[in-house]
């Protein structure tokens, strides 16, 4: 499991309660855009690995992964998003995601062009996400993030969950934590 | 050289309480389930004070103290009844199989280690 | 030392409704005339002793009170001092339903029925206070009020053997010591010479005075233990009285509701020492094993491939006995499935006013601890209904020249890798119109449509389905023999009925002994590999020209053994790309699942090997026609089949 420690930000001078909501992001691209996953939520990073196929599933849904003995399905972020398909290659990379539900811990991979840093993002440098008209689907952005020169979409990782089928559970009681 | 205890009793939650107790006041604790684990378990292994219910399967407390008494190891040993009749006759049904003493349940943690304390020179 | 005895708690009450299941089944056995076994009765005694004793250390006062009358009853009953009648088995087995109360009560900290266990106390106490010989139960010492003398004088001369209880006279001192100024004077009138000495005997008395205002009481205290082994004497002496211990004697609700109630979802499972045991000598030789491959590991050339092989191959047999082991720890005998019965058979038979008897065999049958929790709904309601519609009343079973009295079988078995249950009755069997015809009308079957009778029997399984006339509340309520399916194919079981009209039924219920593992059948599709559940293969066999079919409405099938199976493409259900897509170039492998069969076309078949069972929905979700996952031993996932999930959805394609 990732290391979780709450930093305080570096690059801010507000008020102290600011200061300790900090979080941290694991930032990956999809192409030319920048997505980044709140780090309390990243297990681990794999690197790509041949997928078992689920018959019958949404086409975003790979298949399933053995990850140390236990089966873990995982999603094609670019498929789910509307984008251009790619060939994998060495750099693809694969995010282990677990979230807490009401039934448990759920485990599920999202396979990625590339990861890059983790940043630190205060509460005040989230602003809402603009109705972009984009081709890809934003309502699983909580946020955009301004880091520097580097414009960050904030994936809500428990709505994607939740709202992808990905677990039995169809309806919004499911709470994350 | 740690005090061992020998705790014989048919019911998982005594012998749980029991064990716990002791072993909290620094005393080595073994368990059996019934008179013929709890004879098994003194021929192999040399215990200070032997604890026992009276009512239990396969052997009963009785017969494990007269058992017991047979053994060269046991002859002076304190072995304590756990009885929950305070009647005179189930003491001296105890005395006459050759029981020290006999604790009367339901006993605190407290009466426990008093009594061992007790029967410990 | 203050001690939370919270954590005793769970134990207690596991093994309190342990107990009480011992007592039920015990009584249950007296009532049904059984001889009145005085070792039975013992242990119908000893667990309310337990219980008892327990509930009173972990301060559970009511449950103690109200269990030490049960206790007094049957302490009379095995001393021979009172008859064991009915109505006192009665009024047992009641106590017995309301202890399960009480004791849930204490456990989930909610309350009980104070009226109906006051009724029971009642029945109980008046029951002791009637027929019984009295006996003390508890004398009490009354304690005596501070003495106006300033000490005690004790004359102590022990027995000869008090040594050999234990007992020393110097810790006795030690005592008095504590209570005030001890003057001791010893009396060695009886010491024998040396030689004549024996060291293990008492030779000596003891003239004590005690400077002490204490209450005789506690000086009586010190020489409890060895009063009967001594001559002793305290002064002033004042006799204890001993007051006589005060004594402290329906509707019965369906047994079944109160055990609902009481269902203990128990975590823990209580495993015999010497499986422990077999476990750590395996674990003990796997280390061995290890560290074998090890060494080799580490200085490894071709000319020691032979020991690798050998180390590889022990370690096969370690793990693999390892495995047993493991899984034997988790199996259970079915009796604790069993052991409702009896009481189900005993209510319900006299709620309906038929005669059964009940007939257990092979209990010792020992199946994994979670499908045994989970088959007792399925295996009360299969017993249930062969109660309710199978057995007939003693006038009918008369009019037939049947014995009156009907018999229910219940019985268990090993039988290749899986447990078989059969429950059986010699009562009227199902009744093949009635069913055909409510199917009929249902739309479950078409009118014209005809059915062998195995077939029609198995319509019973279909959702909704019941022919009783009025929804007995006995085993109508709803809850149908879809249900009992649906549980017992979630355990990857199956259960098939045979019937035979006025003679009787027979339900067989198949389940596999662990549910996380089993053995399975590997098969390609293309680059895809499945595991088909060895359980349900019948038989794989390639196809012939002409042995294929083509029904209209049914699409295609295939003429195995007087029957036409339809043939479910697996490369078409699961959308796979396959190797070959005619049939007579790959093969059909024919499973059964829920009664009915259908020939699974592959590319070819691959190994067989047990699998480990790996669940989809923990991190998914289920998937129709997939009942799970493995791990191969590359490492990659392949997906277990689900028969029946898998035919459900041809058939829907079929359909479409």
């Amino acid at each position: 499991m990732a290391a979780v420690m709450q930093e305080q930000t570096k690059t801010h001078t507000t008020t102290a309660s600011n200061a300790d909501d900090a979080s941290q992001y694991l930032t990956f691209t999809l192409g030319n855009e920048e997505y980044g996953v709140d780090i309390l939520r990243v297990q681990e990073i794999r690197g790509w690995h041949q997928v078992t196929r689920i018959p019958n599933a949404p086409g975003f849904l790979l298949g399933v992964l053995n990850l140390r003995g236990t089966i873990v399905p995982i999603i094609d972020m670019r498929m789910r998003f509307n984008l251009d398909k790619v060939e994998y290659n060495p750099v693809t990379v694969i995010i282990v995601l677990s979230v807490e539900t009401a039934n448990g811990r759920h485990v599920f991979g999202v396979v990625v062009d590339g990861v890059s840093d983790v940043l630190d993002v205060a509460p005040s440098e989230i602003k809402p996400t603009p109705e972009f008209g984009t081709t890809m689907d934003t309502e699983f952005i909580s946020g955009l993030a301004t880091v520097g020169e580097k414009m960050v979409m904030l994936l809500d990782i428990d709505k994607l969950l939740r709202n992808d089928e990905l677990t039995a559970l169809t309806d919004t009681t499911a709470t994350a934590l | 050289m740690a005090i061992k205890i020998l705790a014989v009793d048919d019911s998982a939650s005594m012998r749980q309480m029991v064990t716990f107790t002791l072993k909290g006041a620094g005393y080595e604790v073994d368990e059996a389930e019934d008179g013929k684990q709890g004879l098994d378990k003194a021929k192999s292994g040399k215990y200070n004070v032997v604890i026992s219910d009276v009512n239990m399967p396969v052997m009963d407390g009785l017969a494990l103290i007269k058992e017991l008494r047979q053994l060269a190891d046991y002859k002076f040993t304190p072995i304590l009844m756990l009885t929950t009749e305070s009647t005179d006759d189930k003491k001296q049904a105890g005395k006459a199989a050759g029981a020290t003493g006999w604790i009367v349940k339901p006993f605190s943690p407290d009466q426990l280690l008093a009594t061992i304390k007790k029967v410990l020179g | 030392m203050s001690i939370n005895m919270e954590q005793f708690h769970q134990t207690f009450f596991d093994e309190s409704f342990e107990g009480l299941d011992i007592m039920e089944s015990g009584l249950l056995n007296l009532q049904n005339g059984g001889e009145t076994d005085p070792d039975a009765i013992n242990t119908i005694f000893r667990a309310a002793h337990s219980i008892k004793g327990g509930s009173g250390t972990f301060g559970f006062t009511e449950v103690a009170k109200f269990t030490h009358l049960l206790e007094t009853l049957l302490d009379e009953m095995r001393n021979g001092q009172r008859t064991v009648t009915a109505h006192a088995v009665n009024l047992l087995l009641e106590s017995v339903d309301c202890l399960r109360e009480m004791l849930n009560a204490v456990r989930n900290k909610t309350t009980v029925n104070t009226a109906r266990v006051a009724e029971v106390q009642a029945g109980l106490e008046a029951l002791l206070a009637g027929t019984a010989t009295p006996a003390k139960l508890t004398t009490v010492a009354a304690k005596k009020p501070l003495a106006e003398n300033s000490g005690w004088l004790i004359r102590f001369r022990p027995k000869p053997h008090l040594l050999t209880t234990g007992n020393d006279p110097y810790r006795i001192f030690r005592e008095l010591a504590v209570l005030g100024e001890l003057h001791v004077e010893a009396d060695v009138s009886a010491l024998p010479r040396l030689e004549s000495l024996d060291p293990e005997l008492s030779y000596l008395g003891w003239l004590i005075k005690l400077k002490a205002t204490v209450p005789q009481s506690a000086i009586d205290e010190l020489f409890d233990w060895v009063r009967d082994d001594a001559e002793l004497s305290i002064e002033p002496i004042v006799p204890a009285a001993h007051e006589p211990a005060q004594r402290q004697g329906g509707d019965r609700r369906s047994s079944e509701e109160r055990r609902a109630a009481t269902s203990n979802e128990g975590t823990s499972i209580r495993v015999e020492i010497n499986k422990v045991d077999g476990l750590i000598n395996m674990v003990g030789e796997l280390v061995i094993t290890q560290n074998i491959l090890k060494q080799l590991g580490e200085n490894f050339d071709i000319s020691r491939l032979h020991s690798l092989q050998q180390g590889l191959s022990d370690l096969e047999r370690n793990t693999r006995e390892l495995q047993e082991s493991v899984m034997r720890i988790r199996m259970l005998p079915i009796s604790f499935a069993f052991n409702r019965v009896p009481r189900l058979v005993h209510d319900l038979s006299t709620k309906l006013g038929k005669k059964v008897e009940l007939k257990v065999t092979g209990e010792g049958t020992e199946l994994d601890k979670t499908v045994l929790e989970r088959i007792v709904d399925p295996l009360v309601h299969l017993v249930r209904n062969s109660l309710d519609h199978g057995i007939e009343t003693p006038d009918v079973r008369k009019a037939q020249g049947k014995a009156e009295t009907g018999t229910l079988g219940l019985s268990a078995y090993h039988k290749g890798g899986n447990i078989v249950i059969e429950i059986t009755d010699d009562g009227a069997g199902l009744n093949k119109d009635k069913i055909l015809q409510k199917a009929r009308e249902r739309g479950l079957v078409k009118a014209d449509e005809l059915l062998s009778d195995d077939k029609i029997y198995e319509l019973i399984f279909l959702p909704g389905f019941s022919t009783a006339d009025a929804v007995s509340d006995v085993s109508g309520r709803g809850v149908g023999m879809d249900v009992v399916r649906r549980n017992i194919a979630s355990l990857a079981g199956t259960v098939d009925i045979h019937s035979e009209p006025g003679r009787g039924s027979r339900f067989t219920v198949r389940l596999p002994l662990t549910l996380a593992i089993m053995d399975g059948q590997s098969v390609a599709v293309g680059n895809e590999f499945y595991i088909v559940p060895l359980v349900s293969i019948i038989v794989s066999t390639q196809v012939k020209a002409g042995q294929v079919n083509v029904i209209a409405g049914r699409g295609e099938v295939f003429h195995f053994r007087n029957e036409y199976l339809p043939v479910v493409r697996l490369y078409d259900v699961f959308g796979a790309k396959p190797r070959t897509r005619e049939l007579k170039d790959g093969l059909l492998v024919i499973v059964e699942g829920d009664g009915r069969r259908c020939g699974l076309f592959v590319d070819e078949l691959l190994g067989q090997q047990q699998v480990v069972i790996k669940s989809l929905e923990t991190n998914y979700k289920r998937v129709e026609g997939v009942s799970g996952a493995t791990i191969l031993g590359d490492g990659s996932v392949a997906l277990i089949l689900d028969i029946p999930g898998l035919m459900r959805i041809a058939q829907q394609k079929q359909v479409a």
